[in-house]
């Protein structure tokens, strides 16, 4: 008895054991660090201009003072697109590998398509979505071309999203709606749905907050370094929260003087896609909520 | 299909007059894979019959072939026939909605949808065009009552079904088929994860309904078998070995492998 407790292989065990947890406990702790960092130094930098003018006001004096009005609604107008166009075709498409594809050799190029599109880096979307949407279907530079080229970046994560909220649900519920005589489309509907689509909204606004914060596939389809007003429509130019940033940082005359602004703006930014998140994860605990906590 | 029924179809050597289901040298594939051989019997109406045999055996298989649940499984193929009624049920033509209205069908596992218990029952006859509310909440009594369940839930109706205990579950899952009026009832092993009391109360139910319905079901409870079904089949690497009335498999089955089985001396 007393020979098994004091085992000395079994205390290196122990010792190995404590010693990898505190590894991994290490690293999680310097991720929370590297983003209470990130959020300090951008507080330090640019609250002294955070105003309500700062929101609600179009810049002035070459982009030196006033606000970032514009910019604002830029981003939210382009991530609407965005988000109309990505999760509806991420979720069809989703649906179409999941409850009516068989595994084909077919669907499983497409698997290998999404997967691959995951990688492509954001400034190969942005040429294509001039190929494609500016040039192609005459859509111009605009909220419209911008936000269906970060659609396209986007999509990859929604049906990624979107499977794994129709996986979740059990098989048994599908075979009891259809040995009731349903059809599968009606299957989908009434049971499927229902139950996948908080997986499906919180996947999916995750995929486009990180779209939302996209740079490079704006620069040639829509986003201008400076406008006079706001966009009145979709096929209009707009300027854009994180091309701001950029502007700010790196194209400005006065970079010095405007580094508070620039600053500002990343957190208005980061604000923004914190609330994007929030709300996936109220809409998710709400419909959690509905539809009982309980499977099978 | 329409073929003149031979003189021994008319003699009706096993008894049966008026088969519910008439399965006619009926083989069955998942891939390259025959779990099923030339399985040939008649199932009679308001009866149980029970399919019984080691696991592996093909009883689900077949039980799946009578709703063509089995459609859903790529790869998979059949030869021979099933009637039902009087329509062959593989045929390209055939109407599998309405099939799966004739023939309803209850799972191994309880599997109630995440939706409230009247909506559960509803689920079928909605699907039918049903829609009138005093029409629908006729048929949640009813049905509730016949499965003995509307004393029990009469006052929550519209909490979630999953709340309900194993064996709730499982007569709630009765409930829902039987909603849409099947005129067969395939259960898969309906009692297997339920507790003895709970086993009890759905044979008694199983015995009850089959005065408005055929049912056919799988299990591998001996004593349920001999408790509650009137016909029994004994399948064994996908053939049925012996096909009979109950009372003639467990006391004086023809087959040596049967009389094995079903006194336990291998399964
Ligand atoms: N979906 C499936 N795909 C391939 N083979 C299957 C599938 N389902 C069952 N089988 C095979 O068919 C045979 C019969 O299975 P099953 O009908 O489930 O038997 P039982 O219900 O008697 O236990 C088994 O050998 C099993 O491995
Ligand atoms: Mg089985």
């Amino acid at each position: 008895m007393s020979q098994r407790i004091h085992d000395t292989r079994r205390s290196k065990q122990i010792r190995r054991d404590r010693l990898g947890r505190g590894l991994i406990a290490l690293a999680a702790g310097l991720v929370l660090a590297i983003m209470l960092l990130i959020i300090v130094d951008l507080v330090a930098g640019g609250a002294s201009v955070l105003s309500w003018e700062f929101l609600t006001a179009m810049p002035r004096a070459r982009l030196t003072a006033g606000g970032i009005l514009p910019c604002i609604v830029g981003t939210i107008a382009v991530t609407l697109v965005t988000t109309l166009f990505a999760i509806p075709f991420g979720l069809a498409t989703a649906i179409y590998l999941n409850e009516y594809a068989r595994d084909t050799w077919g669907t499983r190029l497409i698997r290998l398509a999404i997967r691959n599109l995951a990688g492509v880096p954001s400034i190969v979307y942005g040429i294509f979505g001039v190929a494609l949407f500016v040039n192609g279907l005459s859509l111009g530079t605009s909220i419209i071309s911008a936000g269906l080229t970060l659609g396209l970046l986007t999509i990859p994560w929604t049906i990624t999203a979107s499977e794994e909220a129709l996986r979740s649900v059990p098989p048994a519920w599908r075979e009891a709606s259809l040995a009731l005589g349903a059809s599968r489309w009606k299957t989908i509907r009434s049971i499927v749905l229902p139950r996948a689509v908080p997986g499906i909204i919180t996947g999916g606004i995750l995929g486009i907050t990180r779209a939302a914060g996209e740079t490079a596939p704006l620069l040639f389809t829509g986003a201008a370094f400076s406008l006079p007003g706001l966009p009145q429509s979709v096929f209009e130019p707009f300027m854009a929260l994180p091309y701001h940033i950029y502007v700010l940082a790196t194209q400005h005359e006065k970079i010095n003087a405007v580094r508070p602004l620039a600053y500002g703006t990343a957190l208005v930014l980061i604000g923004m896609i914190l609330a994007l998140s929030l709300v996936a994860i109220i809409i998710r605990a709400r419909l959690r909520k509905r539809h009982g906590g309980a499977s099978l | 299909m329409l073929t003149m029924p031979k003189p021994s179809d008319q003699a009706a050597p096993d008894g049966i007059q008026l088969p519910a289901i008439t399965v006619r040298n009926f083989s069955f594939y998942y891939g390259s894979n025959r779990v099923l051989h030339d399985i040939s019997l008649r199932i009679p109406r308001n009866e149980v019959t029970a399919l019984i045999g080691p696991s592996g055996c093909g009883k689900s298989t077949f039980l799946r072939s009578i709703n063509r649940m089995n459609d859903l499984i790529a790869g998979t193929r059949s030869e021979g026939e099933i009637i039902v009624g009087d329509a062959e049920i593989h045929t390209p033509a055939t109407d599998i909605v309405s099939l799966r209205r004739t023939v309803g069908m209850v799972f191994q596992r309880s599997n109630p949808f995440p939706k409230s218990i009247a909506e559960n029952i509803t689920y079928g006859p909605r699907l039918w065009g049903i829609r009138d509310r005093w029409q629908l909440d006729q048929i949640v009594e009813e049905t509730l009552r016949q499965v003995g369940l509307w004393e029990e839930v009469r006052d929550r109706l519209g909490a979630s079904a999953l709340a309900l205990s194993g064996g709730q579950q499982q007569r709630l899952c009765i409930a829902r088929a039987i909603a849409v009026k099947p005129e067969i009832l395939l259960m898969d092993e309906p009692a297997s994860a339920l507790d003895p009391i709970a086993t009890r109360r759905i044979e008694e139910l199983i015995l009850e309904l089959k005065e408005r319905f055929t049912i056919v079901i799988v299990t591998h409870n001996m004593q349920q078998a001999a408790r509650i079904s009137d016909r029994t089949a004994f399948f064994y690497l996908g053939e049925v070995v012996e096909y009979d009335t109950t009372r003639t498999i467990f006391t004086n089955p023809r087959q040596a492998r049967t009389e094995d089985y079903v006194t336990g001396r291998f399964g």
